[in-house]
């Protein structure tokens, strides 16, 4: 078992690695022009090879992508108009915009989003299982056909119509902003309800339809007679044996859609105002701020590359057939 | 939770006993009628059937998929979805009436009077519980012991089926286990509250050949030790003439045959059971081809009239005024012998199952 997580971390790691390799190649040696665009339009010759070279753009990609590594590793110097500034590890580089190293603009956004996401995502599998698995219970009545019916009509609706009405018309919600959790718990949680009931509304809806289809399947199986035949609680039978089943593919798609969800809370971000990593990636790319859109890449890699493996892991645990050793 | 509609218990036309009398009935079955309520109509998968089982005898119930085998004996341990299903008739096990039993009585009765083994034990055990839970959880449902004395339980009752190293494999998964051994935990976990009333559903049907006569002998044991009534239900008439007392024969939702197994082996009435016995490949002898009885069982939704096999039947022109065709025969003694009946028309059945079916057996 450790020998297979230590593997599947290495394997993570070097995905990692490749997809920064490939971000590289692509923003770096791609025919751009960084220094120009920090130069601004009334640049000087002088200035641009003064830039190029503070930024390593002068030398060879292999030797950019080693510097790059060497930044994140051991932190490296950055020395323009003869003034030298060091970039502790992990380094990622300035930001061209905003002159701050991009590790300080992530630290200061992945929170928010983190904060986002994980809320939302704890509320729509809580309520998309709940609902599913009650509506498979009572599948073909009248309550199952509402709460499938809502589930479809919610899950059809633009994300961002949702996200808009709850911004405009759900008032009475407390403002939306990002205070840290560990400065004012209560604080946090006021001011990330909006979003959280934004992106668990919607999501709830497919978490619904998955944990219903799951779990029908589930009580359809044959262990499911078996336990009905012991003569324990119908209850039992539902939640034990049923929903123990039912929950394995749920949980899979849970921690690969979490991932995409930390990536792709740019919706959420901007209608609520909170400054999280969707944002600050959107901001750089409309600015061509590369160095922060590589930061950006990095991060989003380690997160999705992370959830696989913690559902992988997780997988294991929930069904010991796939128990390894 | 009302759509059931539960009749009361009918009068019931019991089949003649076959046994020594003063053995009770500990299972009886009368007129059920099993019925599924589908679009296209009512699936009328149990059309009247009625039997009786003392302690300590088998039972083998034989006929083709969509007999209604499987599902009247789901009926026993009340196993059909209420809301789906429509069950009239009565069946008693221990003097308790099953049909119409609330959820709340049914679930102490379930595992503890009366306890089924599946057919495919690879999907009749949760994959995601240990050997050991599995059977616990049944024997704590109906016993109020700790956990640790309904482990040693477990441990005791994997030993008596014949797993090797109980006390350790009790806490491995389904899926560490053979196919053979995964039945053989199945058959502990039905019988770890020592069930008056056992009934196997194919048990052997999965497995490979070898391990199926481990399997009948392990059952056999067993109802000797515990002293239950077994149902056993199979196709496999092989099975049968090892393991059973007695043979009833199903068609079309129906009993058509039914007596002890010596004697419906070997003077079949029936041109059903015939039909069973003709198409056994021969293992020995010169190799031929094989005699299946010719068309499909009938659709339980729009049953022929008359006899329901007469479709299939070479014999429905020997009963004069075309009875077979028009009449649905009786379960009762067609012949000298009380302690046997079957539902045919045909006339001196035994003379015709020795003057021509006999010899064309394989």
């Amino acid at each position: 078992m450790l020998f297979y997580i230590l593997r599947r971390v290495l394997s993570a790691i070097s995905v990692v690695i490749v997809t920064v390799v490939a971000s590289f190649m692509l923003f770096f040696v791609a025919p751009t022009d960084p220094a120009g665009v920090i130069c601004g339009p009334k640049c000087t010759p002088d200035r641009l090879a003064d830039i190029s070279r503070s930024l390593n753009l002068d030398q060879p990609a292999v030797e950019q992508i080693g510097l790059y590594f060497k930044g994140i590793v051991a932190g490296r110097d950055y020395s323009a108009g003869g003034v030298t500034r060091h970039c502790a590890a992990p380094c990622l580089g300035y930001s061209y915009i905003l002159g701050v190293p991009v590790t300080d603009l992530l630290v200061k956004a992945v929170p928010v989003t983190l904060s986002i996401v994980f809320g939302g995502a704890t509320i729509y599998l809580l309520f998309g299982v709940l609902i599913g698995t009650i509506s498979a219970r009572v599948r073909g009545t009248t309550l199952d056909k509402v709460s499938v019916g809502t589930s479809l009509v919610i899950g059809s609706i633009p994300y961002f119509i949702v996200a808009l009405v709850i911004a405009l018309y759900a008032t009475f919600l407390p403002k939306s902003q990002y205070t840290s959790f560990f400065e004012n718990p209560v604080q946090w949680a006021s001011g990330m309800l909006a979003a959280w009931l934004c992106l668990g509304l919607t999501n709830s809806a497919s978490y619904t339809r998955y944990s219903r289809a799951s779990m029908i399947e589930a009580l359809g199986q044959d262990f499911t007679r078996t336990a009905r035949s012991k003569g324990i609680s119908e209850r039992r039978v539902v939640y034990r044996h049923g929903l123990r089943a039912a929950m394995t593919p749920v949980i899979t798609i849970f921690g690969v859609d979490v991932a995409y969800q930390l990536v792709n809370t740019i919706f959420t971000e901007r209608i609520f105002q909170l400054p999280g990593l969707g944002t600050r990636i959107i901001n750089a790319f409309n600015q061509y701020d590369l160095p922060v859109l590589m930061g950006g890449v990095i991060v989003g890699a380690t997160v999705l590359v992370v959830m696989n493996l913690v559902v992988d892991i997780l997988y294991t645990v929930l069904d010991p057939r796939v128990r390894l050793g | 939770m009302t759509d059931q509609t539960v009749r009361s218990p009918q009068t019931v036309t019991r089949t003649p006993r076959t046994r020594a009398e003063g053995e009770e009935a500990y299972l009886e079955v009368s007129d059920l009628h099993v019925q599924f309520p589908t679009a296209d109509g009512k699936v009328h998968a149990v059309q009247g059937l009625s039997y009786s089982l003392p302690l300590r005898r088998t039972l083998a119930i034989v006929g083709e998929s969509g007999s209604g085998k499987s599902v009247s004996s789901m009926a026993i341990l009340g196993l059909h979805d209420r809301k789906s299903t429509w069950i009239s008739g009565s069946i008693k096990v221990g003097g308790k009436e099953v049909v119409g039993m609330s959820e709340k009585s049914l679930m102490s009765y379930r595992g503890a009077d009366a306890a089924m083994i599946f057919q495919d034990p690879q999907s009749s055990l949760h994959p995601f519980f240990t050997i050991g839970d599995q059977i616990m959880e049944s024997y704590r449902a109906h016993h109020n012991v700790s956990k640790r004395a309904a482990k040693a339980r477990a441990v005791d009752m994997l030993g008596r089926v014949g797993i090797p190293n109980p006390s350790r494999r009790v806490d491995q998964y389904p899926h560490e286990f053979s196919g053979g051994m995964r039945q053989r935990a199945m058959i502990a976990m039905a019988l770890v509250n020592d069930p008056k009333l056992l009934i196997a559903d194919e048990p052997t049907t999965a497995l490979d050949v070898t391990v199926q006569a481990q399997i009948l002998d392990l059952i056999s044991d067993l109802q000797r030790d515990f002293g239950s009534a077994v149902v056993f239900i199979t196709h496999d008439l092989g099975v049968v003439a090892e393991i059973a007392d007695d043979i009833l024969v199903m068609y079309g939702g129906n009993a058509v045959e039914h007596g002890p197994v010596e004697k419906i082996l070997g003077t079949p009435l029936h041109p059903y059971t015939w039909g069973l016995l003709e198409s056994i490949p021969a293992v020995s002898g010169t190799p031929g081809p094989l005699h299946p009885i010719p068309g499909s069982p009938p659709s339980l939704l729009a049953m022929p009239t008359g006899c329901a096999f007469h479709p299939r039947c070479e014999f429905k022109d020997r009963v004069g005024g075309d009875l077979c065709r028009t009449l649905k025969p009786e379960l009762i003694s067609r012949t000298a012998d009380q302690g046997r009946t079957s539902r045919c028309h045909l006339k001196e059945p035994d003379k015709v199952f020795e003057t021509e079916v006999l010899p064309r057996l394989p």
